[in-house]
C-alpha cells in the first residue's frame, strides 16, 4: 500500500464526518431553538420524576433481572461471530473447501456452546 | 455525484483550491440529502398516522392544510415552541446528550445508501459492515436515555430495549452474511448490480439459484421481522407498551428533544425500508429487464431508479405501517424466544446452506 493508497481510503470517510458535523449541528440547532422559543418555568412539582402522579418510592437505579446481563454477554459472543463470518463471506470464491470447513468447524464449536446455553436454561424468559 | 471522490482522491492534499471545492460539493450534496429525507420524513409520518387511522375507520390528522398534508410540520412548530423538562434527579448532560446521539446515529448510516445508480454519499468498499456497526450503536442512545432520566419507567424500558434490539441484531447480521455470500461483496452498491436484469434476478426470491430461493425468501421474512424488532415497532414494541411502560425510555423527555428520538425512530424505520430493498429487493432496479431504456441519458436513468428505489421504500413502509395497525403486542419471553431460540437457528443454518452451495457448485453468481 502506498501513500495515496493510504489517503485515498481515508479520504472514503470523510463525507461521513462531514455528515456527522451535519447531524451533529441539525441537532443541536433544534434543541437551542426549543431553549430560546420555548417557555421556560420550572417548579419542583414539574420537575419531578414521572410515576403515575405519586411521589417516587425509591430510588430508580434499582436492581434488575440478571437475564439482562446474560443477553448481553452473548450478545457480545455471536456479534463478533458475526463480524468474523462478514470477511469470510466476501472471500469464499477464492478460499474454496478448506475456507468453507474451516469456518464449519468454527461454527460447530460455537454451536455446541449455544446448545449448552440452552439446555443451561439461560435463553428462558418466564 | 459519484465524481467527486475523484477530485478528492486525485487532487486531494497536493492542491487546496480543488479539496475545498470538492469539500463544499460534499457538504452542499449532504444537506441536500438531509433535506430530502427530512421532507419525506415528514409525509411518512402521515402516511403512518393515516394508514393506521384508515384501519380503524377513523380519518387520521385532516385539518392542517389539504388532506392533513400540513400536520407533521404544524406537530415541527409545537414541538419547538414546548418547554425542555428536565426532572430534578436526571444527569442533565447524559439526558441531552441521548437524544442528539440517536439522531445523529440515524442520520449518519444513510452515508452509505446508494439511491440511485452513482447516487451516494459515501461509496465505502465496507459499506455493510459500517451499517452494522452504527445500528448496533443505536442502542447506546436509547439506554443513556432511560438511565440518565432517573425514573423507574424510563429505566426499565431503556433495558428492555436494549436487551430486544441486541437479541435481533444477531440474527440480523447472519443474514446479512447470506447476502454478503451471494453478492460476494460488502459494498451496496456492487450488491444492487449484482441483482440487475430482473425480479428474478433479486435476492429476496432468487429465482436464478432456484435451490437458494425458499432459503432467500424466508431470509427475506425474518429480515423484515427483525427490523421490526430492531426499531422497536408494534407488535414487538414492548419498550413503551403503553399500558405497562406509559411510554418507555422516552416518558421524561418533552419538546425537542423528544422530537429527536422521533425522527432518529422513523429514520431508522425508513433506513431498514431502504436496507430490504437493497439486500433483498434489487435497489434501485426496476422488476424486469430495461432493454429499450439502454440509450436513455445517464440522469434519466439515475432518476428511473431513484423513483423505483422509492416506491419500494414507500411499499415497505406501508407494511411497516399496516403491521402496527392489524397484529397484537408480543410478550416479552415469546419475543426473547423468537429471537434467540428461532430466528438465530433458523439464519445460522441458512448461512451455512447458502455458503455450501456457492462453495460446491462453484463461485459466487
Amino acid at each position: 500500500m502506498t501513500i495515496e493508497d493510504v489517503q485515498a481510503l481515508t479520504l472514503d470517510y470523510l463525507p461521513v464526518v462531514i455528515f456527522l458535523g451535519l447531524a451533529l449541528a441539525l441537532a443541536l440547532l433544534f434543541i437551542i431553538g426549543a431553549y430560546i422559543l420555548g417557555p421556560n418555568k420550572p417548579d419542583p412539582e414539574k420537575n419531578s420524576a414521572y410515576e403515575c402522579g405519586f411521589h417516587a418510592f425509591d430510588d430508580a437505579r434499582m436492581k434488575f433481572d440478571v437475564r439482562f446481563y446474560l443477553v448481553a454477554i452473548l450478545f457480545i459472543i455471536f456479534d463478533l461471530e458475526v463480524a468474523f463470518l462478514f470477511p469470510w463471506a466476501v472471500s469464499l470464491g477464492e478460499i474454496g473447501l478448506l475456507g468453507f470447513w474451516s469456518m464449519v468447524a468454527f461454527l460447530a464449536v460455537l454451536t455446541i456452546g449455544f446448545i449448552y446455553e440452552w439446555r443451561s436454561g439461560a435463553l428462558e424468559w418466564e | 455525484m459519484s465524481d467527486w471522490i475523484e477530485y478528492f482522491s486525485l487532487n486531494g492534499a497536493s492542491d487546496s483550491a480543488s479539496f475545498w471545492w470538492a469539500f463544499w460539493l460534499v457538504l452542499g450534496q449532504i444537506g441536500l440529502f438531509m433535506a430530502v429525507l427530512l421532507i419525506s420524513l415528514a409525509f411518512l409520518l402521515l402516511l403512518d398516522r393515516k394508514v393506521w387511522a384508515g384501519v380503524m375507520l377513523r380519518k387520521g390528522p385532516n385539518v392542517v392544510g389539504p388532506f392533513g398534508l400540513l400536520q407533521s410540520f404544524s406537530d415541527f412548530g409545537k414541538f419547538l415552541l414546548k418547554e425542555i423538562v428536565i426532572p430534578a434527579g436526571a444527569n442533565k448532560t447524559v439526558f441531552l446528550l441521548a437524544p442528539i446521539l440517536t439522531l445523529v446515529l440515524a442520520f449518519i448510516a444513510w452515508a452509505v445508501v446508494p439511491v440511485a445508480p452513482g447516487w451516494v454519499i459515501s461509496d465505502l468498499n465496507v459499506g455493510l459492515l459500517y451499517l452494522f456497526a452504527i445500528s448496533s450503536l443505536g442502542v447506546y442512545g436509547i439506554i443513556m436515555g432511560g438511565w440518565a432520566s432517573n425514573s423507574k419507567y424510563p429505566f426499565l424500558g431503556g433495558l428492555r430495549s436494549a436487551a430486544q434490539m441486541i437479541s435481533y441484531e444477531v440474527s440480523m447480521g447472519f443474514i446479512i452474511v447470506t447476502v454478503i455470500l451471494l453478492a460476494g461483496s460488502m459494498n451496496l452498491t456492487e450488491i444492487v448490480n449484482n441483482q440487475a436484469g430482473g425480479f428474478w434476478n433479486w435476492h429476496g426470491f432468487s429465482l436464478n439459484n432456484i435451490l437458494l430461493a425458499p432459503v432467500m425468501f424466508g431470509m427475506f421474512v425474518m429480515f423484515f421481522i427483525s427490523a421490526l424488532a430492531e426499531t422497536n415497532r408494534p407488535p414487538f414494541d414492548l419498550p413503551e407498551a403503553e399500558s405497562e411502560l406509559v411510554a418507555g425510555y422516552q416518558v421524561e423527555y418533552s419538546s425537542t428533544p423528544y422530537l429527536l428520538f422521533m425522527i432518529g425512530e422513523y429514520l431508522n424505520i425508513v433506513l431498514m425500508c431502504a436496507m430490504l430493498t437493497i439486500l433483498f429487493f434489487g435497489g434501485w432496479h426496476g422488476p424486469f429487464p430495461m432493454s429499450f431504456a439502454a440509450d436513455w441519458p445517464e440522469w434519466m436513468l439515475a432518476l428511473g431508479g431513484f423513483a423505483w428505489f422509492g416506491l419500494k421504500i414507500l411499499f415497505f413502509f406501508f407494511l411497516f405501517a399496516m403491521v402496527k395497525a392489524m397484529v397484537p403486542r408480543y410478550r416479552y419471553d415469546q419475543l426473547m424466544r423468537l429471537g434467540w431460540k428461532v430466528f438465530l437457528p433458523l439464519s445460522l443454518g441458512a448461512v451455512l446452506i447458502v455458503s455450501g452451495y456457492i462453495v460446491y457448485t462453484g463461485g459466487q453468481s
